[in-house]
């Protein structure tokens, strides 16, 4: 369904920070696949998804969408089949609007915005009974103002508002990064829950080693701008993190491993 | 005016000059069509619609060719100028003996002019509280706030943050050009130097209305801006009368402004100096 072909990203180019981020990235995805994208600091994981999502124009390649070509259109246009949780928690939502009126934001994407007013009490109602599925008791406090939320809560809430209508494809860029260890689970277990209850296709960055052998069907470790490891159904279900560590560092050829990979 | 600056500072989170030349073209066209016999009330609907074309140049400016927003607004601002100029046909015009919203009021009701300013004034302010309200309560509406709020956010659920700014943007020069409408009536003459400080006198306006009368809700800070633009004049009045110059005015404003936006660095300073004697205590 999504299909990335010979992707190539430059920063800076003809400059003397010139970096060449993504280097002739093709990725294909099935429909249903959940994907965790691996990789040390700057090895592209966030640029893909980034290209993917818009906020970056690519130098050279393509990325189709079920036949459409989604690196012709703007960020806000591709939104519309798509849904993203950044690695801040504070960039997913808006701080100084209530709950229900950033959830009714995300219930509108893809659609024209009318004059029609903005909370409705039908949308009420389902963001009540979205939010209680959360188990955070949000459900109760709809009319508060997000900047009172804590991390996590606003984690769980971009994640919701992302699914709220499903989207094709589900971009998560290291979401739970940014969280302690027990809320960066139980994130991570409700964007578990999502992606199976709705049947999402989905890439999830991550730089944590175990997170990407535990969670998704599919596997892919990047290394300086490409793709270096491409692991399937049973053949990841029984890779370990000293097997994993082992290929990266067999892979990428040099010893590149980021401290931050080694400790999670 | 002041609920025109609260949109493009508070909401779209510029800080927008055009509205130093939307309201002298509010009063501009207003003086225009009222010396040339045209109906007043018409004329401050053309002045509100006059300003979202001022607002819509700036809009383009700053999204579209990605001029900074406050260039974008000093250009405008700055074309406004030979604009006006043109619209007036001479730098001031008299509005003395025509008929305005006001005389209108005046002659209806019978009642003095003080009066009728305050009937237009009051009825005007509710009723544009009213529609602000209800606008950024729509789809619409909550998509401009956000703009302001979180643009990353906005664009991922699938807005045009350029469609959203831009429609703030007319707005709030719609509403500054109609209050330049408004005080050009009242006070029966219109000048090209009117506009002079006018983003100051929002934003004096604003801040007062925040510290005064709080910011809770949406609705009620509309209401503050209201009663915010109200005392400032008040202020202004009684500073006036213990005798400051008016030619001493601006400054004044200025002061205050800059002071009040540099309110919050003012608390930090005070708090890592609190913290840096206490901390001095326990070591001793």
């Amino acid at each position: 369904m999504l299909e990335i072909k010979n992707l190539t990203k430059v920063f800076n180019p003809d400059t003397i920070n010139e970096k060449l981020a993504l280097d002739d990235v093709s990725l294909c995805l099935n429909p249903g696949d959940f994907v965790t994208l691996i990789g040390g600091n700057g090895a592209g994981k966030s640029t893909l998804l980034n290209c993917v999502a818009g906020v970056y124009r690519q130098e050279g390649g393509s990325i189709t969408l079920d036949g459409q070509r989604l690196d012709r259109l703007s960020e806000h246009k591709r939104a519309k089949h798509l849904g993203r949780v950044f690695q801040d928690p504070l960039m997913g939502t808006a701080a100084d609007m209530e709950i229900q009126e950033n959830l009714a934001l995300a219930l509108r994407r893809g659609m024209r915005r009318t004059l029609r007013w903005g909370v409705t009490s039908e949308d009420k109602a389902l963001f009540h009974e979205r939010l209680a599925a959360l188990g955070l008791g949000l459900e109760d406090r709809m009319s508060v103002k997000v900047r009172l939320l804590s991390g996590g809560q606003r984690q769980a809430l971009t994640l919701l508002m992302a699914t709220l209508k499903a989207p094709k494809l589900l971009l998560l860029d290291e979401h739970t990064a940014a969280l302690d260890p027990k809320t960066a689970r139980k994130v991570l277990e409700l964007s578990e829950r999502f992606i199976r209850e709705m049947g999402l296709t989905c890439m999830m960055v991550t730089h944590n080693m175990r997170d990407a052998i535990n969670y998704g069907n599919r596997l892919v470790m990047m290394s300086h701008g490409r793709i270096i490891l491409d692991v399937n159904g049973g053949e990841k279900r029984k890779l370990t993190v000293e097997e994993l560590v082992h290929m990266f560092s067999a892979k990428a050829g040099e010893e590149v491993m980021s401290d931050r990979m080694l400790l999670s | 005016m002041t609920l025109g600056v609260y949109i493009s500072y508070r909401i779209l989170d510029v800080a927008d000059l055009t509205v130093e030349g939307s309201i002298t073209l509010g009063a501009a066209v207003c003086a225009n069509m009222i010396t040339s016999g045209n109906d007043p009330v018409l004329s401050l609907l053309i002045a509100f619609i006059g300003g979202t074309a001022a607002g819509l140049v700036t809009g383009l400016l700053h999204t579209k060719l990605r001029i900074p927003a406050l260039l974008s607004g000093i250009l405008t601002m700055i074309a406004l100028y030979s604009v006006n100029l043109r619209v007036m046909g001479m730098s001031n015009v008299s509005l003395l003996r025509m008929t305005t919203a006001y005389s209108k009021i005046s002659d209806w009701l019978g009642v003095n002019k003080t009066i009728s300013v305050i009937i237009i004034g009051g009825a005007a302010a509710v009723g544009l509280v009213f529609i602000l309200y209800w606008f950024f309560g729509t789809q619409i509406g909550s998509a401009i706030r956000a703009t302001g709020n979180n643009p990353h956010m906005v664009r991922a659920q699938g807005i045009n943050t350029d469609t959203a700014i831009i429609i703030g943007l007319m707005l709030a020069n719609g509403l500054v050009a109609l209050s330049g409408g408004l005080i050009a009536q009242s006070q029966n003459y219109a000048d090209v130097q009117m506009g002079t400080g006018a983003i100051v006198i929002g934003l004096a306006s604003l801040i007062i209305g925040e510290v005064l009368f709080g910011k809770r809700g949406f609705k009620s800070r509309l209401i503050s801006m209201i009663f915010g633009a109200i005392t400032y004049r008040i202020i202004i009045a009684l500073v006036l009368r213990m005798g400051m110059p008016a030619d001493d005015l601006k400054l004044f404003t200025a002061i205050t402004v800059a002071l009040a936006l540099s309110l919050p660095r003012f608390r930090e300073l005070r708090d890592t100096f609190k913290a840096s004697i206490s901390g001095r205590k326990r070591h001793a």
